[in-house]
């Protein structure tokens, strides 16, 4: 019994913001600071004349103003704003030294173009990719994301399945044990060339290297998970009268599932190695893509845009499965003793 | 503390437990290529609805003896028939209880007890047999907790209900009390005889400790060193309920602890 609950695989370990919100009544001067500071901001970008003339200079400054806003009204109504309000008091540091950072960066390239010109951008250059390009910005994390759920998909359902039949196939793991040692290490990406050359489309062959690069770590840690059950699990269901059938999907699975859910984790964080090779290399579509394509044109603000949209898409992506973790293995929480 | 007169084990007049017999049993493991010989002809019959203990040091072969019953492994040598048909291989009529109470941490209480109808394709029709198990061991209303919420005495309790849904007619019991604290295991004891008496079954505990054997068994074998052999057979001529500081127990228990080579510590 205790062997599955030690297999501790608890990744989101932060703290919940709700709980350690400070409590109500008291004055919040973090978040009064944080709003200051967030109109200083705004002040800075529009009053302080620019080097080099840029649009959407004021349109950021509003921004500014809506930020030390928020935090003025969540000052104003306390604890009435629920959970969100909570979020927003306990990231209040967070808040402050952002505009901090932001009007430092607003100085360094728009007021005084300390850094080199083209390739650091503006606070402004990045809203103004926002503002004019969101379309094709929008349609590449489109691509990007469905390209990454087809290889995403097939390469878990791939991995689990072997993982499950090597794990409880003792002639299953010997055929394939030695392959996966041989090919299994080898870098996905490193199979580019052959597989654009091999499959019809870059698509397909992109669906393949993603999958590919999910279904190795998915593969191992199922396997693992499967070699690693409490063997008392299958002596207790045989004495009940389980067949065979039921050892594997009612006994095994269930009991290797935090180890697959490792092995998921691991596989999202390579196939997004892989997804954005694929797409500057193959797929003309997609953030890689993207990526590619502003550094092409020198469009270094269209870059740094598509970067932090790529790091909000994958950051997403990492908590729904979190999400769906919680909720398959809710067994595993909580310590309540009566 | 166990309310155990509504119960919906209700003993149809012709159901005992089973007739065991043991006929000169051996059996030995492979220790890295060398054969380690366990179990060294032992040879008993059990009654139906007698409570047989199998008393002896620990790592004796008491365990492997179980397991054999419960038709786990086969033995090496010798054969185990239960009402004359030999065992072959495991089957819900005879249930194993273990020392951990082995749940399995992704199911509820209830799912839990409900394992073996699962798995034998009949939950559906006699799903209320599992409210029925686990009022008899003093845990209805904990359907709805995981394993990791109760403490070792309840998880111990599902592991018994979770036997006794499936209306076995030998229970197998592998020290399941082994690792309670000694005020839940005095408890435990008695709710023991009184699941046994209820349910009309044979029952064989394998236990170390000999108060407990001769506390809740009509008759006690001892086990010597391994490989096992049976070096007594001693019945415990009691009625129950019995009383921890019956005279006759004390008696009973210097005999055993004889058998078993420390009488000179009394």
């Amino acid at each position: 019994m205790t062997a599955i609950e030690s297999n501790d695989t608890r990744f989101s370990t932060a703290a919940s913001p709700a709980a350690s919100a400070r409590p109500a009544g008291r004055t919040w001067w973090t978040g009064a600071f944080a709003a200051l500071l967030w109109l200083a901001a705004a002040a800075v970008i529009e009053f302080w004349p620019e080097i080099i003339p840029a649009p959407y200079g004021r349109e950021l400054a509003i921004l500014a103003v809506l930020v030390a806003a928020l935090l003025g009204l969540v000052l104003a109504t306390g604890p009435f704003l629920g959970k969100t309000a909570a979020w927003i008091r306990y990231y209040g540091p967070w808040f402050a030294v952002a505009a901090v950072g932001l009007g430092i960066w607003e100085v360094l390239t728009a007021k005084l173009a300390l850094l080199p010109v083209p390739f650091f951008a503006s606070p402004q250059g990045i809203l103004e990719v926002y503002i004019d390009d969101w379309a094709r910005l929008g349609e590449s994390v489109l691509h990007s994301v469905l390209l990454l759920a087809k290889g995403y998909f097939f390469g878990a359902v791939i991995g689990f399945t072997t993982g499950v039949t090597i794990g409880w196939s003792r002639a299953a793991g010997y055929w394939v044990h030695p392959i996966l040692r041989l090919i299994g290490p080898l870098p996905a990406t490193a199979w580019l060339p052959l597989s654009f050359f091999i499959f019809p489309s870059s698509g397909s062959a992109s669906v393949f290297l993603i999958a590919l690069a999910t279904a190795f770590p998915v593969t191992i840690l199922t396997w693992s998970g499967i070699a690693s059950v409490n063997r008392d699990y299958y002596d207790i269901a045989r004495t009940l009268g389980a067949s065979r059938w039921f050892l594997i999907f009612k006994v095994a699975i269930p009991a290797a599932l935090p180890h697959v859910f490792v092995g998921l984790f691991m596989g999202l964080g390579t196939s997004f190695a892989v997804l954005v090779v694929a797409e500057m290399l193959g797929v003309k579509a997609g953030l890689g893509w993207y990526l590619q394509w502003a550094q092409g044109w020198a469009a270094y603000a269209n870059m740094y845009a598509a970067l932090i949209v790529m790091a909000l898409m994958c950051s997403s992506l990492i908590t729904i499965l979190f999400r769906i973790r919680d909720r398959v293995l809710s067994w595993q929480k909580g310590l309540v003793r009566w | 503390m166990v309310a155990l007169a509504q119960s919906d084990f209700r003993e149809p007049a012709h159901r005992t437990g089973v007739q065991v017999d043991i006929n000169a049993v051996s059996h030995q493991f492979e220790l890295e290529g060398e054969p380690l010989p366990v179990l060294d002809r032992v040879s008993f019959a059990v009654e139906p609805g007698q409570f047989v203990a199998l008393l002896g040091p620990s790592g004796c072969g008491k365990s492997t003896l179980l397991r054999l019953l419960a038709g786990l492994d086969h033995p090496t040598a010798g054969s185990l028939r239960v009402n004359g048909e030999t065992i072959a291989d495991p089957d819900p009529s005879r249930i194993l209880v273990f020392q951990d109470p082995t749940l399995f941490p992704w199911r509820t209480v209830r799912d839990n007890v409900a394992l073996g109808l699962e798995a034998q394709g009949i939950i559906r029709t006699s799903g209320d047999r599992v409210d029925a198990a686990l009022r008899l061991v003093g845990l209805a209303g904990f359907e709805k907790a995981y394993p990791h919420q109760l403490s070792g005495g309840m998880a111990q309790r599902v592991a018994l209900a979770r036997a006794l849904v499936n209306d076995p007619r030998l229970l197998l019991l592998d020290e399941p009390l082994g690792k309670l604290d000694s005020l839940t295991r005095l408890t435990m004891q008695a709710e023991l005889v009184a699941l046994w008496q209820k349910a009309a079954m044979t029952a064989v505990l394998v236990t170390h400790d000999v108060e407990e054997a001769l506390f809740l068994t009509q008759r006690v074998l001892v086990f010597g060193p391994r490989p096992a052999r049976i070096v007594a057979d001693i019945p415990v001529d009691l009625p129950y309920p019995r009383h921890r500081g019956d005279p006759r127990l004390g008696e009973l228990r210097r005999e055993a602890l004889q058998h078993l080579g420390l009488a000179a510590s009394w």
